[in-house]
């Protein structure tokens, strides 16, 4: 039994069709054609698939698609462009906080919802706020590193 | 030391922008028409026959295009070793076989529609077994009358080395240099114990990635997460028997490997399953898998037995180690002979003995892991040297840069023994170490934190440090090859094909940065496409920390032709010798006279205008004397003596890569090094139940470090220069992580006056010792 689903996709409006035990992780990669969203678990304890749903930081793994009818969903893709990057897009390419880059796209999301929430994080709130988000090749310094700069980039003072 | 313009620099990784968009950059990212996708039966069974195998069920069921399993695939004995050619392992592997040897072995494959029918699929497939008694503990696994693992007769090696299979064996060497007893006889005080260390798993956050497709020419296209292309190349045509022509690999951003990815894992099956339905397939590990059928560090039981004077001269050293390699042998033999060829040059000892065993046991089998087996061995040599500067009351910081080799020294180890066998004789031409030792030391406040600890505070949390050296050879000498190929471009520009595999590391833009230097052009003129059997020249690939100081060679040699052929056309140009003449920002300049033509006039003219030619070069580079590069770690704990909980407070290390080609690249090996290395110290551990099974397969009940977790880390790179290596370059992939082990038990020792010689540093573990201790 497919239900039709209407929900915003990185400020887009879309409508699809989709089984009820569809996930998320797959309706975005697989239906949507966005792969900045990554597998790395399925079970919701690395954080590669974490999307924004209404802002807030949710694994898309563990999501089935029809809860996000009338929901607004951003992705990776949909925070900036070559032209126009994100300051923590900007800031973790020249901090050297990407490595491989797998974990990159979720642990910018999971960065961007505590800078628009709380702009002047300290050091232990951005630790939390990317505690679900496994990392295995820079050992998380340069990622901190990373949105710290983000945050006096993007107005916040540092404490 | 030489002033660079781009090698020394942190430029951004070239592919930092794009991955940080998330663009369709890794094997996975790409959907292909008509692609099915495939699943793989595991084995329930720590060891048994396969009587027989019923697919009936399903192939008849919708959606269902193809199923393998040993009843009609080819048998090749081959090794999912991804190493040169003859491979060092033992060719004891086939890509399905009717007999199983580990939970998770392969039983068969199937292709279908989607994932859910082939999971559906898998279901349906019957399999009967003959249960046969299983042998797990290494120390078991050569008794007699233990269950024979490798009873079928076409396991072999390729290449004249000890094997003895019916008794589990799976590779012996010993050595002697020196006189071991002698240095024995010679020593004040003989210090032996018996450790252990246990599996890992890499945890790449990407699993284990293939699609294979045809082309339109009819031949097999494989993009696969691997760090070892031109290997998967030749062992996916071996196990399919078809020609190397037929097959192109092709290698997209990585989504790391560690060692994990060294390994042709699924591409073989992947690639046989396109070739039946003449389809896409696609194979994705899960992370269940990954940790119940790929592979892990090597567990090894190791006896250490060392003889000191009271001077401090360290007389004798004997290692003996028994390394499990599960149910296969891929890179046992190689990681067991690392424990002494790139573990104990380190130590400035005549009298060296190393007995070392690889056994079959019926558990997840080892590979290829960061530090392959110097973390093994950096372990118990670490504890020894600590406790033998306790014993005769030196600090061990002094003991230390006592006894490790500086530079202009050389190791009789280098000459007996190296990873796949014989060795070279080297000396080491760079070494810092001592200079890493004395500033760790300083930054990380040594001597007053080993005085403060002195007096422990009341209560039941102790405080302590500890320290420990390492060593990591890069390469393998005089089998290791790189090669790279460029072209000059219209504008000036490049194109930098090289065979070298990106894991994420940021080797394209070392790379990069190398060729950039010898050409004088800024890294943006240089375009890398690294990685595709068909595209780029051969490399061994990214293994054995070789990429920077193996592939850097390759990369500047092709530089430097490409700047004689520049030098040729700019002659002519300006009608002055090239004696004359030297390259600056993009352009010749003449010393003589002035004058200055622009790479881009060179390149216009070889292109258009005159004796037309495509600037161009390739050029190959072959280890001949492994860089050593060096490391000296300090850490600060905190023990719970009540919960038995370790915590690491701050971490410092000093490193030795040689010249740092990006710094900031570099800083972040040595951190994930780390943390990698500090989380498999304290929490990362393999559980198995009675029957082989792996109990903890996943990330919530295999616990690796997250934000939260991560102690202060220090990383102070202290130059050296390798004068073998590209503008002094030699490699920081690996010994970083062969310290958390021995400098964290060093100050658990420090802490709370125990040792622990087992592995991880569990609460449990440190409590039993502590119970242990206050027992006696």
């Amino acid at each position: 039994m497919k239900k039709e689903i209407e929900f915003t996709i990185n400020g887009k409006s879309r409508k699809l069709t989709v089984k009820p035990n569809e996930l998320l992780l797959n309706v975005i990669r697989e239906d949507l054609g966005l792969t900045g969203t990554k597998y790395g678990c399925g079970t919701g304890e690395c954080g590669a698939c974490t999307v924004l749903i209404d802002e807030e930081p949710v694994l898309s793994c563990l999501t089935l698609a029809i809860t996000v009818d009338k929901k607004k969903v951003t992705t990776i893709e949909g925070i900036g462009t070559d032209e126009n990057p994100h300051p923590l897009q900007q800031a973790f390419v020249e901090t050297g906080a990407v490595q491989c880059g797998f974990c990159t796209p979720g642990m910018i999301l999971s960065a961007k919802t505590l800078l628009d929430k709380n702009p002047n994080p300290t050091e232990d709130e951005i630790k939390r706020a990317i505690e679900g988000n496994l990392c295995r090749c820079t050992g998380y310094i340069k990622i901190i590193e990373a949105i710290k700069l983000a945050s006096v980039r993007m107005g916040g003072r540092r404490k | 030391m030489r002033e660079f313009k781009v090698v020394g620099k942190s430029v951004p990784k070239v592919d930092a922008f794009p991955l940080a968009l998330g663009k369709p950059l890794f094997a996975d990212d790409i959907e292909l028409k008509g692609m099915l996708h495939a699943k793989i039966l595991w084995s329930p069974h720590a060891h048994a026959r396969i009587k027989n195998i019923d697919t009936g069920k399903t192939e008849a069921l919708p959606g269902v295009h193809a199923v393998l399993c040993y009843k009609n695939v080819p048998r090749v004995v081959h090794t999912s070793a991804g190493q040169s050619w003859p491979e060092p392992s033992p060719y004891d592997i086939v890509m399905f076989d009717n007999k199983v040897r580990h939970v998770g072995d392969r039983v068969a494959a199937i292709a279908a529609e989607t994932e859910e029918i082939a999971e559906k699929a898998l279901k349906l497939i019957k399999v009967e077994y003959e249960l046969l008694p299983a042998v797990f503990d290494p120390e078991q696994a050569m008794d007699e009358g233990a269950p024979v693992i490798h009873d079928e007769p076409d396991c072999k090696y390729l290449i004249p080395v000890f094997y003895d299979p019916k008794h589990n064996h799976c590779a012996h060497i010993d050595l002697e240099v020196g006189d071991f007893e002698q240095g024995m006889k010679e020593a004040d005080f003989v210090i032996e114990h018996k450790f252990k260390t246990h599996h890992e798993q890499h945890c790449s956050i990407e699993p284990h990635t293939c699609i294979c497709y045809f082309d339109h020419a009819g031949r097999l296209v494989i993009r696969t997460s691997t760090q070892v292309p031109f290997h998967v190349r030749r062992i996916v045509a071996q196990c399919l028997q078809v020609p190397e022509r037929m097959i192109r690999v092709i290698k997209p951003r990585i989504g790391g490997g560690f060692g994990g990815k060294q390994e042709v894992l699924i591409d073989d099956v992947c690639a046989m399953l396109a070739m039946r339905t003449k389809r896409p397939v696609r194979l994705v590990y899960t992370r269940e898998e990954e940790f119940t059928s790929a592979r892990v560090r090597h567990p090894m039981v190791m006896w250490a037995k060392t003889g000191v004077r009271k001077d401090g001269t360290l007389t004798a050293i004997q290692l003996r180690v028994l390394s499990n390699a599960g149910a296969y042998g891929p890179h046992a033999m190689t990681v067991m002979n690392n424990t002494c060829a790139k573990a104990l040059p380190l130590f400035h000892c005549e009298n060296i003995k190393w007995i070392a065993d690889a056994v079959y046991t019926n558990l997840i089998p080892g590979g290829a892991y960061r530090g392959y087996g110097v973390t093994q061995a950096a372990f118990p040599m670490g504890v020894m040297m600590d406790e033998m500067a306790e014993t005769i009351g030196m600090d061990p910081v002094n003991f230390w840069k006592m006894n490790t080799i500086k530079k202009g020294e050389t190791s009789p180890i280098f000459k007996a023994l190296s990873e796949t066998g014989k060795g070279v004789e080297m000396i080491v031409e760079s070494c810092s170490l001592p200079e890493c030792i004395d500033r760790g030391a300083e930054i990380f406040g040594w001597r007053e934190k080993r005085e403060r600890f002195k007096n422990q505070p009341e209560g039941p949390v102790k405080y302590g440090v500890g320290m420990s050296c390492m060593v990591q050879g890069g390469t393998v000498p005089l089998i290791d090859m790189a090669s790279a190929f460029a072209k000059m471009n219209d504008d000036g520009s490049f194109n930098l094909l090289i065979g070298a595999a990106d894991l994420g590391t940021g080797a394209d833009t070392v790379l990069a940065q190398i060729f950039a230097e010898t050409l004088d052009i800024p890294v943006e003129d240089v375009i890398v496409y690294p990685s595709d059997t068909d595209i780029t020249p051969f490399d061994k690939g990214a293994y054995a920390s070789g990429t920077t100081y193996l592939s850097g060679m390759a990369v500047l040699k092709t530089a430097e032709k490409i700047k004689e052929q520049i030098l040729n056309v700019a002659a002519d140009m300006l009608g002055e010798p090239k004696e004359d003449l030297r390259i600056e920002n993009k352009a010749v300049i003449s010393s003589k006279s002035g004058k200055r033509v622009e790479f881009s006039q060179i390149v216009k003219r070889a292109l258009y205008i005159k004796d037309q030619f495509q600037i161009a070069a390739i050029a190959s580079e072959l280890s001949r004397l492994p860089p050593q590069s060096f490391a000296a770690h300090f850490a600060e704990v905190e023990v719970d003596t009540e919960t038995g909980q370790v915590k690491v407070l701050s971490y410092v290390a000093a490193v030795d890569c040689g010249t740092a080609v990006n710094p900031k690249l570099a800083e972040g090996q040595v951190e994930g090094a780390i943390l990698n290395g500090i989380s498999y110290a304290l929490t990362e551990e393999f559980f198995f139940d009675d029957k082989g099974r792996v109990l903890n397969p996943s990330f919530g009940d295999y616990k690796i470090f997250s934000a939260p977790d991560i102690p202060k880390i220090t990383t102070i790179l202290v130059p050296s220069y390798e004068p073998t290596g590209p503008y002094g370059a030699k490699t920081v992939g690996e010994v970083n992580i062969n310290g958390p082990l021995p400098a964290i038990s060093n100050a658990i020792y420090n802490a709370v006056g125990t040792r622990l010689y087992d592995t991880p540093f569990t609460s449990e573990r440190v409590l039993n010792v502590l119970k242990e201790k206050g027992a006696d």
